[in-house]
């Protein structure tokens, strides 16, 4: 098995085409942090702009306001939607991919099991997403926190302000990057599953990309009728739990209480249904690709 | 004869006594407006270090340990020295001296005393009409010449409310703890733009978030005064 996945790891990573995910994750982060460098604090006035008439922010508010904490919150939360593209890019070409060359048949007169073959196959996909996140958080936290210093986080979300002490926020980015994981996982096992019953990569790529869109765009609307019928079972909905790790719990005075999280039960259910998701995705894969009779 | 001396001691000391208690009770509002001042004008620039807590009902932030910079005449900075912190619009108010800055003078309200507190309760109403302070109720401890509480009404940001307690710089008419209550506008940022996760928190009704009251209080450990204070601290 481990040296399947070696094999399986080599030629994902000797493919030029694995590295364009990882140029085009540098370059959005790159081009991001450029953009907030020189034009952030006018960003964040249009954020701030509706509580200006009650508060004075001054220059040096807007300075430390801006730093690579808050730079990194607004990379993840524009980027991790982009994400799943570059994902479904690998996971979508791995039974596909060796179906279009003609490999599949060969690759199977090995002496594994079908089972553990897949299991390979999306553990490589699995290691690649990994991968994909880790130089993420390098570039965009580790990167930003470079660029623009350290300070108390800001998190704006649409009915209140939260501001987290700056050294309450590096544990808080670990916990987001491994649920991030776990939701990349999610859309990995979908082009996995739609990789099996395709001859062409191009399909699962596309097919994952398109139900993707389609959910998130269920997930952000605000129609009361999908909140409860819909809604909660989209793995769309639950992806986005990793912003839960900025939400802090107040006392009764309104005051921040270090180390917290508003409702951490709330992550843990949004992580075992995007578990669950996993499992149904990689159980169906595997049962369709042990009965399936492969022809190419 | 000694019995006669004792006598007149005592009658001496009682009309003193009832003297003073008079005096202190007919104090016009002029004059413990002037005994406020005083106490005031005492107080060049300061330097203090202290807690803020933040009550605001759409902001959860953690207590800031912040240093308060003032220097004449109406210089006033709140500054979070490590982290960051939202400072309400008019916190310059909470230097009591500005209450008295208004160059074209005051007309002067005498409400007499607060039933149960027995604060001197005075209106100070700007003779000058493009002030921006409307009136100021100042709520005064006579016997120590300091202001407990104030209530400012702008033309432009609304009310502030001040409550003060005083302890070890009460020579100073310096607070040792001061609430600031202001005006709050609605906070709302559109969904679209934050991609919320909604954790199943409640939320509070939209109605609930506008035009409610904010409060700051701040808890001071320790005040520098009358060391100098450089103007770079304010710009």
């Amino acid at each position: 098995m481990g040296k399947l996945l070696q094999i399986e790891l080599f030629k994902i990573f000797k493919r030029p085409r694995t590295y364009i995910a990882f140029g085009a994750i540098a370059a959005i982060i790159f081009l991001m942090q450029i953009g907030l460098k020189f034009d952030g604090k006018a960003y964040f006035d249009l954020l701030l702009g509706n509580v200006a008439g009650s508060f004075d922010f001054s220059d040096e508010f807007k300075v430390k306001l801006l730093n690579g904490y808050l730079v990194c919150f607004y990379i993840l939360n524009t980027l991790l939607i982009q994400m799943p593209l570059l994902v479904a890019l690998i996971a979508g070409d791995a039974i596909a991919g060796e179906a279009n060359m003609g490999t599949l048949r060969l690759s199977l007169t090995r002496p594994v099991s079908r089972t553990e073959y897949m299991m390979v196959k999306f553990g490589a996909s699995v290691i690649y997403t990994l991968g994909l996140l880790i130089w993420m958080a390098v570039l965009a936290l580790l990167g930003s926190m470079l660029i623009f210093g350290t300070n108390d986080l800001v998190v704006l979300r649409s009915g209140g302000i939260e501001i987290i002490n700056g050294f309450d926020v590096f544990w808080r980015y670990l916990a987001a990057f491994g649920y991030a994981t776990i939701a990349l996982t999610v859309v990995a096992s979908l082009a996995f599953l739609l990789s099996v019953f395709a001859e062409n990569a191009i399909g699962p790529i596309i097919a994952t990309m398109s139900i993707v869109i389609v959910f998130t765009i269920l997930s952000e609307m605000n129609i009361p009728i999908y909140d409860t019928t819909i809604k909660p079972y989209l793995f769309t909905t639950h992806m986005v739990a990793w912003k839960g790790f900025f939400y802090i719990k107040a006392n009764g005075e309104g005051t921040a209480i270090t180390g917290s999280i508003a409702n951490l039960p709330a992550i843990m259910r949004s992580m075992i249904i995007l578990l669950a998701y996993i499992a149904l995705f990689l159980g169906t894969a595997i049962w369709v690709f042990r009965k399936k009779d492969i022809l190419s | 004869m000694a019995v006669k001396r004792i006598r007149l001691q005592k009658t001496f000391g009682l009309l003193m006594g009832l003297f003073l208690f008079f005096t202190a009770n007919t104090q016009t509002a002029e004059d413990v407006i002037q005994k406020v001042k005083a106490k005031l004008d005492k107080v060049n620039d300061y330097e203090a270090k202290g807690k803020m807590k933040t009550n605001v009902i759409f902001i959860k932030a953690p207590i800031a340990t912040v240093k308060v910079y003032y220097k004449k005449p109406n210089q006033l900075r709140i500054k979070n020295e490590s982290g960051i912190s939202f400072i309400p619009k008019g916190s310059v108010n909470i230097n009591l001296s500005n209450i008295f800055l208004n160059t074209g003078g005051f007309d002067i309200l005498d409400l007499g005393k607060e039933a149960g507190t027995g604060l001197h309760i005075i209106k100070l109403l700007p003779k000058d009409e493009n002030s921006d302070v409307v009136l100021s109720t100042l709520y005064i401890d006579e016997v120590k010449s300091v202001i407990k509480k104030a209530k400012t009404t702008t033309k432009e940001n609304g009310t502030y409310e001040l409550e003060m307690i005083y302890d070890n710089y009460i020579d100073y008419g310096l607070a040792d703890r001061v609430t600031f209550t202001f005006n709050t506008k609605d906070y709302k940022l559109p969904k679209g733009i934050t991609f919320d996760y909604d954790d199943g928190s409640k939320n509070e009704a939209p109605d609930k978030l506008k035009n409610k009251k904010g409060k700051v209080e701040i808890v001071y450990s320790s005040y520098t005064i009358n060391k100098g204070v450089p103007d770079s601290i304010f710009k």
